[in-house]
C-alpha cells in the first residue's frame, strides 16, 4: 500500500478513536489534556482518574504491541539536552495552550472551534519556523 | 458493570485504537513529522519516506483522515442526550482567544519542531523509541506538572486551563 494511503488510514483510525471517546465518555480525545490530568493537583480534577490511566495505558500498550507488526524507527542518537528541552516545551506548552495536535488539531478543528483553529495555526507555524531555523543553523 | 468500569474499558480501547492509527500513519517516526514541518524541502521535492531534504506530506494525510471522521462525529454529537457511559458531555466551552492559548501553542510548536514529537506519538512510542522517547516523555511529564502548578499568568482574568476541562468551578491556584 502506498505510504500516503496508509497515513490516510491511520488518520481515519485516529478519527474513529476520537469518535469512540466522544460517543462513550463524552470527551475530547486530546492526549495532552488526558495525560496532564494525571499530574494535576488532586483537587483541581473533579472527575475520576481511572479513565485517563486507561487511555494512556491503551496508547502506550498498543504502541508497544504495534512494534511486533511494524518495526519501530531506528532513531539516530540525539543530544539529551535537545530531547529534554523539547519535552519541557511540549509539556508546558500544551497544558498552557489547553491542547495539542489531537485536542486542538484533530478534535478542535472537528468541532469547528475558533480557539482550536488559532492554536493549531500557531503551533504549526512555530513548528515550521523552528525546523527552518534548526536547518539554517545546521547548514 | 458500573459506569466507571465501562469508562475504563472504553478509554482503554480508544487509546489503543489511537496508537494503532498513529503507528500506521507513520507519526511515531519523528523523521516523518520533521519532514512535514520542513516545508522548505518542497523546493527539492516530495518524499513518502522522510528522505532528508525533501518534504514529507504524510502528516497532512493523517490529519485529513482524522478530520474527515471528527467533523462528522462532532456534528452528530449534539443529537445525543448523553454519552453512553456518562451522565453528560464534557466538552470545552470557551471561545475566546487569549494570551495563554497563543503562548502555549507557540511553546508547544517550538518543542514539536525541535524533536518531532507531540504528546500522542511520544506516549505511543515511549516503550519502543529507546532513550529518545524516554528522555522526551520524562521531560514532557515534568513540563505538564510544572504548567499545572506554575501556570503562565493570563492577561485579563487569571483563569487556569483546567476550568475548561473540569467544568465551571474555579480551580484553585496552587503554587
Amino acid at each position: 500500500m502506498h505510504p500516503f494511503l496508509l497515513s490516510l488510514m491511520g488518520g481515519l483510525l485516529i478519527g474513529l478513536s476520537s469518535w469512540l471517546l466522544l460517543f462513550t465518555l463524552g470527551r475530547v480525545a486530546g492526549v495532552s489534556g488526558i495525560a496532564s490530568g494525571l499530574v494535576a493537583p488532586y483537587r483541581a480534577l473533579r472527575d475520576d482518574r481511572a479513565w485517563r490511566w486507561a487511555f494512556v495505558l491503551g496508547l502506550v500498550g498498543a504502541g508497544l504491541a504495534m512494534a511486533l507488526i511494524i518495526a519501530p524507527p531506528q532513531i539516530p542518537p540525539r543530544p539529551v539536552f535537545l530531547l529534554v528541552a523539547a519535552g519541557l516545551l511540549v509539556g508546558y506548552g500544551t497544558v498552557t495552550g489547553s491542547g495539542c495536535t489531537s485536542g486542538h488539531g484533530v478534535c478542535g478543528l472537528g468541532r469547528r472551534s475558533v480557539r482550536s483553529l488559532a492554536a493549531t495555526l500557531v503551533f504549526m507555524g512555530m513548528g515550521l519556523a523552528t525546523v527552518a531555523v534548526v536547518k539554517a543553523l545546521a547548514a | 458493570m458500573t459506569q466507571m468500569t465501562q469508562r475504563f474499558f472504553w478509554a482503554l480501547f480508544s487509546g489503543a485504537l489511537f496508537a494503532v492509527g498513529l503507528v500506521l500513519g507513520g507519526m511515531t517516526q519523528p523523521a516523518k513529522v520533521l519532514g512535514f514541518l520542513d516545508i522548505g524541502g518542497l523546493a527539492r521535492g516530495i518524499s513518502s519516506s522522510a528522505q532528508p531534504g525533501y518534504w514529507d506530506p504524510s502528516l497532512a494525510f493523517v490529519m485529513g483522515g482524522a478530520l474527515m471522521v471528527t467533523l462528522v462525529a462532532f456534528w452528530l454529537a449534539p443529537r445525543l442526550a448523553r454519552p453512553l457511559a456518562d451522565a453528560q458531555f464534557h466538552l470545552p466551552q470557551r471561545n475566546d482567544i487569549d494570551r495563554r492559548l497563543l503562548a502555549g501553542g507557540a511553546l508547544f510548536g517550538i518543542g514539536w519542531g525541535l524533536a518531532g514529537y507531540c504528546p500522542g506519538p511520544a506516549l505511543a512510542s515511549v516503550l519502543t523509541g529507546g532513550a529518545d522517547t524516554l528522555f522526551f516523555v520524562a521531560a514532557m511529564v515534568i513540563g505538564m506538572w510544572a504548567a499545572k502548578r506554575f501556570p503562565l499568568p493570563s492577561g485579563a482574568n487569571g483563569e487556569l486551563a483546567e476550568i475548561a476541562e473540569a467544568g465551571p468551578a474555579p480551580a484553585p491556584r496552587s503554587v
